[in-house]
């Protein structure tokens, strides 16, 4: 069963996530939490300093982390993005896609079962961040 | 009609084996319900009253023949032998077995269909003029820009997992077939002075409990940046539509609490950030899907003659077939509402029937429209009467396009799990009582639109006439509305007053409609006489 999964070379970082709000006060912080509320905006200035941002999925039909997670990457962000919380293999591929690069689920999930969602989509429609080459410019070279 | 490239396939072949393997783990216990309903409802699969629903779409309504018969056949092999022509130009069918799901997506793989997002709180099936590549009054075919927001849609892992679910349709001309303002958002494809081709977005539309109709937020988004802006407003919608109330998560709600102006603000500010992020196709990929909308070789020199000798005939020509674009042809509308009929329902036989004459009719050619009827676009004038007499013939020939009779309907308490109310009795005695007492003719044109819960999937805010069914200390009880219009003119329904039985609903039904024939002026239509003389007549011959 896989409990954690990393798609990054690098060190995890040890430092423990503390809230955005917390983080405003102290954007000397290593590592950020953000809730489906928060506005992931607010950390834009600092990114170069966060070396892991957890992206909290309470519940997984609550897809604001989604749009959270890419506008992080959008706006250069290259540390790690974690999934945590309500996460199951049926939604890791999308989150690849939106720029997560690391899942913490709740709850183990099955090895086969990752392995057939992550090749799943040999192609994609849209352009986003994971800098994977949409069909319409396979269509037009 | 477009038609799918290997990518097209893949992505359909995929979604098909993950479904596959969804259905597995969830028989197997593996999958939680809990977990497995937003995933079967991503593929148009819910749970009814009695057995499981599978919805099919049909992208911008458009079918071919072969298309067509494989959801005849469909009907035979999973389900007992009839489909349903939905408000959303889609089909679906009511008994189907969730270990069979699989194999009959898998069957719709092969004629490049599926049931992708047709539930959920996703992007759905994109909707669009019933009469796109055929009107007289069109700008262009809205199609090719529909299928460009098809494939953007599908699939979209950013936007699965929206607050609520999401409506799109496409129209390109002033008359608005499809309940464009209705929708969360509504695109009408525009020309602007310098003659360039652009996209008016109207956003924060829809019917529901909270009817609202859309606002124009921009008149002008040009042709190449259609995927961008559309991906803006979603995003704004995907970080602050409300998710505390499930009945408050539609962007209507969050246009309307945020108001037009602060979402446009959010819109625009989203846009110029994405359009940095180059994820427009480009114009290459919207001439690639241009082509297979292109006009059917249309013969030239047809005669617009037609023979009225038999008046059966001659009555269907009026009522249910519309101008076209191109001389000697015209499009042929099949109603779905036989007298006493379930709306928009059709039996397999009848499916595969209506298949071959898209083929044999009409270019290869078919449509759902968004009132539960079948259109054959390009009919020839000369042709009507040899189509005709097959339809006669299978039950197909009811001649009441737009009058009382074609009614829309929701499925109602009769399969649905959140109805109030059964609105197919309720659809099926009044036009067994227009077409008994001969009012139908007089009426003319008056859209009836009944609903079975507030939900309201058969529309009642946007009839002329709408019927909203309720529950009232376990009876079922059923509220007027009059005044709603779902065309380029759209308005939302007033409820008369206090509700009432099934009988009681339909004689109410036909007091208005009296109400309409004593005060009419020349050429208007019942919604025209209501919009001049108000509520207050039709009550006082209600409630009188």
């Amino acid at each position: 069963m896989v409990e954690f999964l990393r798609f990054r070379d690098d060190e995890v970082s040890e430092s423990p996530a503390v809230t955005v709000d917390a983080f405003g006060d102290q954007s000397n912080a290593g590592a950020v939490r953000i809730e489906p509320g928060d506005d992931a905006r607010e950390l834009l200035p600092h990114l170069a300093h966060i070396a892991r941002v957890e992206v909290n999925f309470p519940v997984f039909g609550d897809g604001r982390g989604y749009s959270a997670a890419r506008i992080l990457r959008e706006a250069g962000y290259e540390g790690e993005i974690r999934a945590v919380g309500d996460v199951a293999v049926d939604q890791i591929a999308y989150m690849r896609r939106c720029g997560f690069d690391a899942f913490e689920p709740e709850k183990a999930m099955n090895e086969a079962d990752v392995k057939t969602a992550l090749e799943r989509w040999e192609n994609v429609y849209q352009k986003t961040v994971d800098g994977r080459t949409p069909i319409w410019a396979l269509r037009h070279g | 009609m477009y038609k799918y490239d290997n990518y097209d396939q893949q992505m359909v072949d995929a979604r098909v084996e993950e479904f596959r393997d969804q259905t597995r783990r969830r028989l197997s216990g593996e999958l939680s319900e809990e977990k497995f309903r937003p995933l079967r409802l991503m593929n148009g699969l819910y749970l009814q009253l009695h057995a499981y629903m599978l919805r099919v779409a049909v992208p911008y309504g458009t079918l071919s023949g072969a298309q067509m018969k494989v959801l005849g056949d469909i009907a035979d092999k999973y389900d007992r032998g009839y489909g349903h022509f939905t408000t959303r130009q889609n089909i679906q069918y009511n008994w189907i077995k969730l270990e069979e799901a699989p194999d009959l997506l898998a069957d719709l793989a092969k004629v490049e269909m599926h049931a992708i997002q047709t539930s959920g709180n996703c992007i759905r099936n994109i909707s669009s003029d019933h009469f796109a590549g055929a009107a007289a009054d069109e700008l262009v075919d809205p199609r090719p820009y529909a299928e460009l927001l098809r494939q953007w849609s599908s699939f979209h892992p950013e936007f699965s997992y929206l607050p609520r679910k999401f409506k799109i349709a496409v129209i390109a001309s002033d008359t608005d077939r499809a309940a464009m303002r209705l929708h969360d958002i509504g695109i009408q494809i525009v020309k602007n002075e310098a003659g360039e081709i652009g996209a008016a977005f109207y956003v924060g539309g829809g019917m529901g409990r909270t009817p609202m109709v859309a606002p124009c937020i921009n008149e002008f988004v040009p042709i190449d940046q259609l995927v961008t802006y559309s991906e803006a407003c979603l995003r704004v919608y995907n970080r602050h539509g409300r998710r505390d109330n499930k009945y408050k998560a539609r962007i209507k709600i969050l246009v309307h609490e945020m108001g037009k102006d602060e979402y446009t603000r959010q819109v625009e500010e989203e846009f110029a950030h994405l359009l940095t992020q180059g994820i427009e196709p480009p114009l290459a990929e919207l001439e690639r899907i241009k082509p297979y909308f292109a006009d059917p070789a249309f013969k030239a020199g047809l005669s617009d003659e037609i023979d009225r000798t038999d008046p059966d005939f001659a009555l269907w020509v009026d009522r249910n077939t519309v101008a076209h674009k191109a001389p000697g042809y015209v499009s042929a509308v099949i109603s779905l509402k036989p007298v006493g009929g379930i709306p928009g329902d059709a039996s397999a036989d009848q499916i595969r029937l209506m298949g071959e004459l898209a083929t044999d009719y009409s270019f290869d050619e078919c449509r759902v429209t968004h009132t539960q009827n079948i259109v054959l676009p390009h009919v020839e004038k000369a042709r009507l009467k040899d189509l005709f007499d097959v339809l006669d013939a299978n039950g197909l020939s009811s001649p009441n396009l737009d009058t009382i009779e074609d009614i829309i309907a929701c499925p109602g308490l009769d399969y649905c799990t959140l109805a109030n109310a059964r609105s197919i009795p309720v659809a099926q005695k009044i036009s067994e009582r227009f077409s008994g007492n001969g009012k139908t003719a007089e009426l003319g044109e008056l859209k009836l639109k009944i609903s079975g819960c507030i939900n309201a999937c058969g529309h009642h805010h946007a009839g002329h006439i709408g019927i909203l069914g309720v529950d009232r200390k376990g009876v079922e009880n059923y509220q007027l509305l009059l005044g709603g219009s779902e065309a380029e003119d759209t308005s939302l329904g007033k409820i008369t007053g206090p509700g009432f039985d099934e009988d009681g609903i339909v004689d109410a039904v036909e007091k208005a409609a009296d109400v309409y024939i004593a005060n009419r002026e020349d050429g208007e239509r019942f919604l025209d006489t209501y919009r001049r003389i108000g509520m207050d007549p039709f009550k006082e011959a209600i409630y009188g």
